[in-house]
């Protein structure tokens, strides 16, 4: 069962700070949604391998050659703001 | 002009009967014309697509071989990027960004000399089926204007069907080409996983998006596929081998012999009576063209829905994390004081929409721990259940059949904020994304209870997609005699006037 | 903010210390590890840099072989087992110098595992070899840097705002792991110490990193917990991260052992955190404590297909690895028939790879080893980085050795030559020539300055005309000082002698 509680952690883990309207809103939508995509569980026995990708490829490698860079200017063409030539963003919290 | 094949237009373009130039203009003029009724552009490139269009035109007076397409208009969904031209896949969080390099699609279409006429309308990052969750207003459906178009790439389906463009580029994770190719009147290809390149594809689910043809017939969506088919070596994911010879196969015209499918599981409850009824005279035209037909047995396609709603969001929650106003897009809150942290917040929280954080949500929830097993885990067994499933299918017949989607196109607003309702729609086109195989849409005729078009799914075996241009040719043509010319004939005039 | 610290010897007579060591290495790949872009150390910001490691929507990354071959010579030299099957995965949390938001590593799944090292630590009863267990050995992506701006610190806590720079960000990382490391005893500061010189050894003798913990391409977290002795309960343990030097290794883990001893002596629990370690202090001091449990949302990256090295492959690669060092030490012991005390302080000294190869370009074996466990060492020392970070090479040291046997440098003018070199100055010939070192060997000039000598000291010339060759030093001393120290004193002895007749 999934909770208000549990929607506003999920939030925070997928940093949306979703309001507390969206946050009723969308425990209820999920509590169905899962309900119904929960049915996977009855097939999905232990002697059913799971498949990640589709089609059978492996050893997929690239020569340890360079290729081109962007400039400067085009990395940072989109950014909201940038300064000395690196990305400029808010003040980060967090372990230094 | 605007109402020929793709292919006539380049082979008008390659004899100088008539200029790029002059070609994308009057699609150009078109759009300007629809374009305010139909929605299905986001952004017209007049500038970059004229100037396209004039080097093919160069190329042509000098000369040089002209590719099949060459100077031939295209409508490229926006969640392809295309340097300097606004990408926003459909959402506030990319406005105004302008992409520093080329997808590989993009790339190849350039060398083939098509040219792009801007980007088209879609559900946000490519969830939804109706085009509704575009932040930019949705597209409408040409063939009734209060009706949507499918989705995701409702933009690009509109696009062919209100002739403002012959040939476009959708991308299907779900049913995105397909759904939308059966709700208007076109032909939508979601080819093999790896047949065409995702680098440059804005990623919704990695392990199931994959770009396609959309065009109006059967042989000019196989002509696009050839030129932007093909191994990569900037997606790890791409199949090294040649791309299957599509256009070959949708010339032969001919099914006499082949095995033909219908998957019992993919129809009956739940199934429009006129989707039915369209879809079984299709099984017996195919019966008369001489192919065998077998019903067969899916049995755990039921499991395909549940399975792709853990999958795709899961998947989403990952792929969407990089929208965080540090380095492109939309970026909210900076005010100095705040930190970064919160400016990701806020950003995320203004910059999506409600479809796309549900599945962020959703996928965030079936990955983290504690619940892995359960439902990421489950939906990747499911996944080879299903890939099991065709396999078994694939041992007694050449392809398989289907509707295309249950239902004609809805109305707008229909289906608003009922996900699951919504999720119905890709029920049919779902299990070929989770197996990573290939399938086509091709309009197969008109539901006699509203006069909406119908589509028919073809689906086929990994790397044999010529086999879906194979039958879809012969089936087209079977159906435009019967018809007495393409089902595009039948759909409303959007000036009032002749077309 | 200091902690209590109790006494090393009373923290080993009552607690029992359990290891676990994380170490970070940059791959000295040409190209990152899932695009083309230049890995050069200390480029301008954000030149090397492309949509694939700017994480722009729509771009995909693709494994690079060299990354992939360099991990399993790693894994192979560190005795691991190489997985027959194995792919990436997606760790997901948000940072803003991640461009992704989520790290392409390996979860469950490393491309080895089950390794060890033996590392040789000095004890009271002679060398004595502890292994170390390495529990995997996986790939991952480096992430970008930042610049803290505003504020009075340029810290991190304080700063308005950050500047990022992505060049770093998807460089090839391999992280190697090890198994908890019990029964160290007081020798775990060394253990660890030893455990992260070898490795570097090995990486460096691989090939396969430049190995520079200044410059961030080898880092190491080490972890530590203390059990009361003979209790057999594992404590809680502590993780230090980024350890930027050998020497920091064994201080930080020596503290940190003190630091929880003095904690469970006050009948305190040691809190499970990530601590810091500063050189200024020698201590360690609390990051963010893990507050909540990280859920990174582990799941196989869907862009990039798995890997399954050919098990012929991993032979070939077998087949080129390098002698391993400890064998290689043996040998070169008996080669250069030296003692097991030389040995060991080469290897404290972390020179041997230095050494072996200043020898290997030709050098004297004794004199190679004189210069860098002694002058240069010495350098290394006062400024407090590792010998081999002090910026003399192999090949600067063999030179120097040759310009020496050659008699163009005495002992004296080689030293300068050294600190030239440490200076920036230039490679050795540089150094001599800038600063004009070369050994005055010019007959002429060396008589020039003799006849000088004689004419100033008249009475000191007679006597050594006399047969009194003592009386020569003074003679050979102002002749050294005409010169500033650049002739051979040899030299200038064996002229002057036959000058006065001798």
């Amino acid at each position: 069962m999934i909770s208000r509680d549990d929607v506003a952690h999920l939030a925070q883990l997928a940093r949306i700070e979703l309001e507390a309207s969206e946050i009723d809103h969308l425990a209820g939508q999920l509590e169905v949604i899962l309900g119904a995509v929960a049915r996977v569980q009855e097939v999905a026995g232990a002697d059913v391998a799971p498949t990640s990708h589709p089609l059978p490829l492996k050893n997929v490698f690239r020569p340890d050659v360079i290729r081109p860079s962007l400039t400067p200017e085009e990395a940072l063409s989109g950014a909201p703001a940038s300064e000395e030539q690196r990305f400029r963003v808010p003040q980060i919290l967090g372990e230094e | 002009m605007i109402t020929q094949n793709a292919s006539e237009m380049a082979a008008a373009v390659a004899a100088g009967e008539i200029t790029s130039e002059a070609l994308t203009q009057a699609h150009l003029s078109r759009i300007a014309e629809v374009d305010e009724k139909v929605h299905a552009f986001l952004h017209v490139d007049a500038e970059g697509a004229l100037a396209q269009a004039r080097a093919v035109d160069a190329a042509r007076a000098k000369g040089e071989k002209l590719s099949p397409l060459a100077g031939v208009p295209l409508a490229l969904k926006d969640v392809m990027v295309q340097k300097g031209v606004p990408t926003t896949c459909g959402s506030k969080i990319l406005e105004g960004w302008r992409p520093p390099y080329d997808a590989t699609v993009v790339t190849k279409l350039k060398n083939a000399g098509v040219v792009i006429l801007g980007k088209t309308n879609m559900d946000e990052f490519a969830m939804g089926s109706s085009t509704e969750n575009s932040a930019y207003g949705p597209t409408h459906n040409p063939w009734d204007l209060t009706r949507i178009p499918g989705g995701s790439g409702g933009g690009s389906s509109a696009s062919l069907a209100a002739f403002e463009a012959p040939l476009a580029i959708g991308t299907d994770t779900g049913g995105s080409i397909r759904q939308p190719a059966a709700v208007t009147g076109t032909v939508g290809v979601k080819p093999t996983y790896g047949g065409v390149s995702r680098y440059g594809l804005v990623a919704f689910s990695s392990s199931l998006d994959q770009a396609g043809p959309c065009a109006r017939t059967v042989l000019d969506a196989a002509l696009l596929h050839e030129i932007i088919g093909g191994h990569d070596t900037y997606d790890s994911t791409s199949i090294d081998a040649p791309v299957p010879a599509v256009v070959a196969a949708a010339k032969m015209r001919n099914v006499k012999g082949m095995r033909i499918g219908v998957v019992r599981e993919l129809g009956g409850e739940g199934y429009q009576a006129g989707v039915l009824q369209r879809f079984n005279e299709s099984v017996e035209v195919l019966r008369g063209l001489g192919a065998e037909i077998i019903e067969v047995s899916c049995p755990h396609f039921e499991y395909a829905l549940p399975a792709y709603y853990l999958i795709a969001p899961s998947e989403c929650s990952s792929n969407l994390a990089r929208f965080d106003a540090m380095r492109f897009g939309l970026r909210v809150g900076d005010d100095r004081a705040r930190s970064a942290e919160e400016v990701m917040n806020l950003t995320r929280e203004a910059g999506f929409g409600p479809e796309v954080k549900r599945r962020i949500i959703l996928g965030t929830y079936a990955l983290s721990s504690g619940y892995y097993d359960a439902y990421y885990g489950s939906a990747q067994k499911v996944r080879t259940l299903i890939i099991n499933d065709f396999n078994a299918a694939f041992a007694q017949v050449d392809v398989l059949i289907s509707p295309t989607s249950p239902t004609t196109a809805f109305k707008i607003g229909e289906k608003a904020d009922d996900p699951l309702a919504m999720y119905l729609n890709d029920i049919a086109t779902i299990p070929v994304n989770l197996a990573g195989n290939c399938a086509m849409s091709i309009p197969c005729g008109l539901a006699p209870e509203d006069g909406l078009p119908v589509g028919l799914q073809i689906i086929a075996p990994a790397m044999a997609d010529d086999r879906l241009y194979r039958v879809g040719g012969a089936l087209e043509a079977a159906f435009n005699e019967a018809w007495g010319g393409p089902l595009m004939n039948m759909a409303p005039s959007l000036t009032g006037g002749v077309r | 903010m200091s902690e209590a610290m109790l006494d090393y010897d009373d923290v080993i007579a009552k607690y029992e210390p359990t290891l676990g060591l994380e170490v970070h290495v940059e791959l000295n790949t040409n190209s990152k590890m899932f695009c083309g872009c230049a890995t050069v150390f200390g480029a301008e910001p954000n030149t090397q840099v492309c949509p694939v490691c700017l994480g722009m929507p729509g771009s995909l990354p693709f494994v690079n072989e060299r990354a992939i071959e360099s991990t399993i010579l790693i894994g192979l030299a560190l005795n691991c087992e190489i997985a027959t099957w194995c792919r990436f995965a997606r760790k997901n949390y948000f940072y803003p110098d991640m461009p992704k938001n989520f790290q392409i590593s390996q979860y469950d799944e490393p491309i080895c595992f089950n390794g060890y090292l033996d590392v040789e630590v000095e004890t009271d009863d002679g060398m004595r070899t502890f292994r170390v267990e390495i529990e995997r050995v996986h790939m991952e992506e480096d992430t970008g840097k930042s610049l803290h701006m505003g504020g009075a610190t340029g810290r991190i806590h304080g700063a308005d705002y950050s500047l990022l720079d992505y060049n770093r960000a998807g460089i090839p990382l391999v992280e190697i792991v090890t198994k908890m490391v019990p029964g160290t005893e007081k020798y775990a500061p060394l253990v660890a110490k030893a455990y992260v010189a070898e490795l570097r050894d090995i990486l460096r003798s691989l090939g396969v990193s430049d190995v520079k913990m200044e410059q961030g391409s080898l880092r190491c977290d080490a972890n530590v917990s203390l059990s009361p002795r003979g209790s057999g309960v594992l404590g809680t343990r502590s993780e230090t991260k980024n350890v930027n030097s050998l020497r920091s290794v064994e201080r930080a883990i020596r503290s940190e052992m003190q630091r929880h001893a003095a904690r469970l002596d006050d009948g305190l629990k040691v809190v499970q955190e990530t601590r810091h370690f500063h050189e200024d202090s020698g201590i360690t001091t609390s990051g963010r404590s893990k507050e909540t449990a990280e859920d990174y949302r582990y799941f196989p990256e869907p862009d990039l297909v798995p890997i399954a090295p050919d098990p012929a492959w991993v032979e070939e690669l077998r087949a080129t690895l390098p002698e391993r060092p400890s064998v290689v030490r043996a040998r070169l012991q008996k080669e250069w028939n030296i003692a097991d005390k030389e040995m060991a302080s080469m290897v404290n000294a972390g020179v041997l790879a230095v050494v072996m190869e200043t020898v290997a370009l030709g050098a004297d074996s004794t004199k190679a080893r004189s210069w860098w466990v002694g002058e240069i060492a010495r350098q290394a020392n006062e400024r407090g980085v590792e010998v081999i970070d002090v910026g003399v090479t192999p090949s600067d040291v063999a030179r120097i050795v040759e310009l020496v046997a050659m008699g163009e440098l005495t002992d004296k003018l080689a030293r300068q030559v050294v600190d030239g070199v440490i200076a920036g100055e230039g490679r050795p010939d540089d150094v001599v020539a800038t600063r004009g070192l070369k050994v005055v060997s010019d007959d002429g000039a060396l008589l020039l300055a003799i006849a000088t000598a004689i004419a100033s000291d008249a009475a000191a010339a007679e006597k050594v005309r006399g047969g009194n060759l003592n009386a020569a030093g003074a003679l050979i001393g102002l002749v050294m000082k005409a010169t500033q120290g650049q002739a051979d004193a040899a030299k200038v002895r064996e002229l002057l002698l036959k000058e006065l007749g001798q």
